[in-house]
């Protein structure tokens, strides 16, 4: 990693510790080198806090009282009512986690999650492998491909909403023109389950590809004539070079797309509000809907729900750093 | 083993055997059939890819009472488009999502260029937690922090106003576009800070003077990716914005589509009225896009 030890080597910093002398003077001496770093620091630093920091320990604590609609403080008119709800200590977590509703909502979450990036991912690397070859046309193609990438999500989804109307939406009219029944993609639950995530990989591919092709093109091209002078058959060359001159890309790609996908908000809440009935709800909108759509407005359960995911994906996150690092990759 | 006799020699008894099992054909070159078969799946993939998005736009041209018919070139009209000017507040909400979307780019990327320097160039104590910070932020879902904002803004009044979202905005920004500037800087020779250095800059001169006219690129792609991503939210936006006229984008076109009715006219006209300006300027962007991403996120 490049950098100008404009501020303190470590080496040097690490000796200095050895000499624990007078604290005040190496907390002067530190501030004399590091300011410059702090103060560009700073004003990150004071957002983090006060926009994320801030509220995520209140969210914290909100999972831990009965906090409601009706007995948080709030202002009406010229009044002011003040906030009355209690703490409740574990308890919500307690019902959470022993409501049915919370295993069925983790289950399709990780099946949701699972199937996008595995979908989205394996497509990407076709089209990126595809793209990755010199023949004609090949700039049309990369740019048709890249086009969902350059529509807003939110107007996607309601595009294919229009789609999969159920009927007079083009889909079931192509279905009908060749004498299949219409298929009713959002009223199903299984159908919705299959339109959700269709729709998902249909918006993950462009990104995905676009990565994968660029790691493909930092792959020197020795290693293949190498491998073509050594006999190597094409699948044994995408065995044994693509893959592995793939793998910095496909770590990052993949940790960044399951995060996503693990809280994709947009194309459920817009493709089918979690429904029909509850059948495509994943823990994101349930938190969502838990606050701000069903009556009385639970924000209590909404942040037991949001703290819930946030140790999910943690836990995740280490595992799958941990595991790299077996491996032996430096991430 | 004729090659071997030839007076050539060693090097051309290496390639012929290999040259000799092999088709005929010069490397890098496909047969026929492998040929079609590309050129089949891209086919294939580039209208799955196009197609909603052209039928949307072909909709949008078609008289609102024949949305859903499946000819599409009968009578081509531009209704949809007036109607949703006229008699919808899309402008007000194309407006609001301006302003949100344009503030956020601006404070996202003025304060997270300054981090991503002193990230890129100093060790100090405290980057590493403050590094860890940035990436697990990028965690957060929408969930842990919108009941505790919610609130926040409803207490501060900010409700219903373009400043709360921005504020909202902030969170998703800043901490993806620090982390993205570090990765642009770090491709940056540290050799210009050091020359800077001796030329009598200290280190706010040498970043505002030097580094930072070097790193427009990746300001803009930084600028574009927190403004695409204000311009496309949804949960927040759909939380905190409520009444016709406060709406963004996002909650506004929610209002065409609703369970009860669907005016897929205006719904069409306004998608593409959406996405047209996104695109053209992601077409720009995109090569750069994909590059700070994954350059941020693999150096760490």
């Amino acid at each position: 990693m490049a950098a100008a030890d404009t501020s303190q080597p470590v080496a040097k910093a690490a000796g200095e510790n050895l000499t624990r002398g007078r604290s005040r003077g190496r907390l002067r001496r530190a501030l004399g080198t590091h300011w410059y770093a702090w103060t560009m620091v700073a004003p990150v630093v004071l957002v983090l806090g006060v926009i994320i920091g801030w509220p995520l320990v209140r969210g914290i604590y909100l999972s831990l009282t009965d906090a409601n609609e009706r007995n948080v403080g709030r202002t009406i008119g010229a009044n002011h009512i003040e906030a009355t709800y209690e703490f409740i200590g574990l308890d919500n977590y307690t019902a959470v986690l022993g409501d049915p509703v919370f295993q069925q909502r983790l289950v399709w979450t990780v099946i949701w999650t699972v199937a996008c990036v595995s979908i989205t991912f394996t497509l990407g690397l076709v089209l990126a492998n595809m793209l990755n070859r010199s023949f004609k046309g090949r700039g049309f193609y990369r740019m048709a491909l890249i086009l969902p990438w350059a529509v807003p999500g939110f107007v996607s989804v309601f595009a294919w909403r229009f789609l999969f109307n159920r009927d007079n939406g083009i889909l079931n009219k192509i279905l009908e023109g060749g004498g299949i029944a219409g298929v009713p993609w959002l009223d199903d639950p299984t159908w919705a389950k299959f339109a959700v995530i269709t729709v998902n990989v249909w918006l993950g591919v462009p990104f995905m590809m676009v990565a994968l092709l660029g790691g493909l093109q930092s792959i020197p091209g020795e290693l293949y004539e190498a491998a073509e002078m050594d006999g190597a058959s094409a699948w044994q060359r995408f065995r044994h070079i693509t893959l592995p001159g793939l793998r910095a890309v496909s770590m990052t790609v993949i940790l960044l797309s399951t995060i996503w996908t693990f809280n994709m908000f947009p194309v459920i809440f817009l493709l089918t509000r979690g429904g029909p009935g509850d059948a495509t709800e994943i823990l994101v909108t349930q938190a969502f809907r838990e606050a701000f759509v069903e009556s009385p407005r639970d924000f209590a359960g909404s942040a037991t729900w949001g703290v819930l995911i946030l140790l999910l994906l943690m836990m995740f996150a280490l595992v799958y750093r941990r595991s790299l690092r077996k491996q032996g990759e430096m991430w | 083993m004729t090659t071997a006799e030839t007076p050539a020699g060693t090097a051309a008894g290496t390639t012929a055997p290999a040259a000799a099992r092999r088709s005929p054909r010069k490397r890098g070159e496909r047969s026929p059939l492998a040929s079609v078969g590309l050129h089949a799946t891209l086919v294939v993939a580039s209208v799955v890819a196009v197609f909603p998005v052209l039928w949307v736009l072909l909709t949008s041209l078609k008289p609102a009472d024949q949305a859903l018919t499946t000819d599409f070139v009968k009578d081509t009209t531009l209704d949809n488009y007036r109607s949703l000017v006229s008699d919808t507040h899309f402008f007000t909400w194309f407006g609001n999502s301006v302003l949100v979307a344009g503030i956020t780019t601006v404070l996202g990327v003025f304060i997270a260029a300054t981090t991503g320097y002193a990230v890129s160039r100093f060790r100090f104590p405290g980057m590493r937690p403050l590094m860890w910070t940035l990436l697990i932020t990028q965690m957060f879902p929408v969930a842990i922090l919108i009941v505790p904002l919610y609130n926040l803004m409803g207490q501060l009044g900010l409700l219903n106003q373009p400043l709360g979202l921005i504020i909202t905005y902030l969170t998703i920004a800043v901490p993806f576009c620090a982390w993205m500037m570090k990765g642009f800087f770090d491709t940056i020779p540290v050799e210009i800070d050091e020359s800077g250095r001796v030329d009598g800059l200290n280190p706010f001169g040498t970043f505002w003077r030097l580094i930072l006219p070097l790193a427009k690129p990746g300001l803009a792609v930084t600028g574009f990716y927190s403004f695409i991503t204000a311009w496309g939210e949804v949960a927040y936006a759909s939380a905190f914005m409520v009444g016709e006229e406060n709406l963004t984008l996002a909650g506004g076109l929610q209002t065409f589509v609703t369970q009860y009715t669907s005016n897929w006219g205006a719904m069409t006209a306004a998608s593409v009225l959406i996405a047209i300006p996104a695109a053209v300027f992601f077409v720009f962007a995109q090569r750069h896009l994909v590059a700070g991403m994954t350059a941020g996120a693999t150096k760490g």
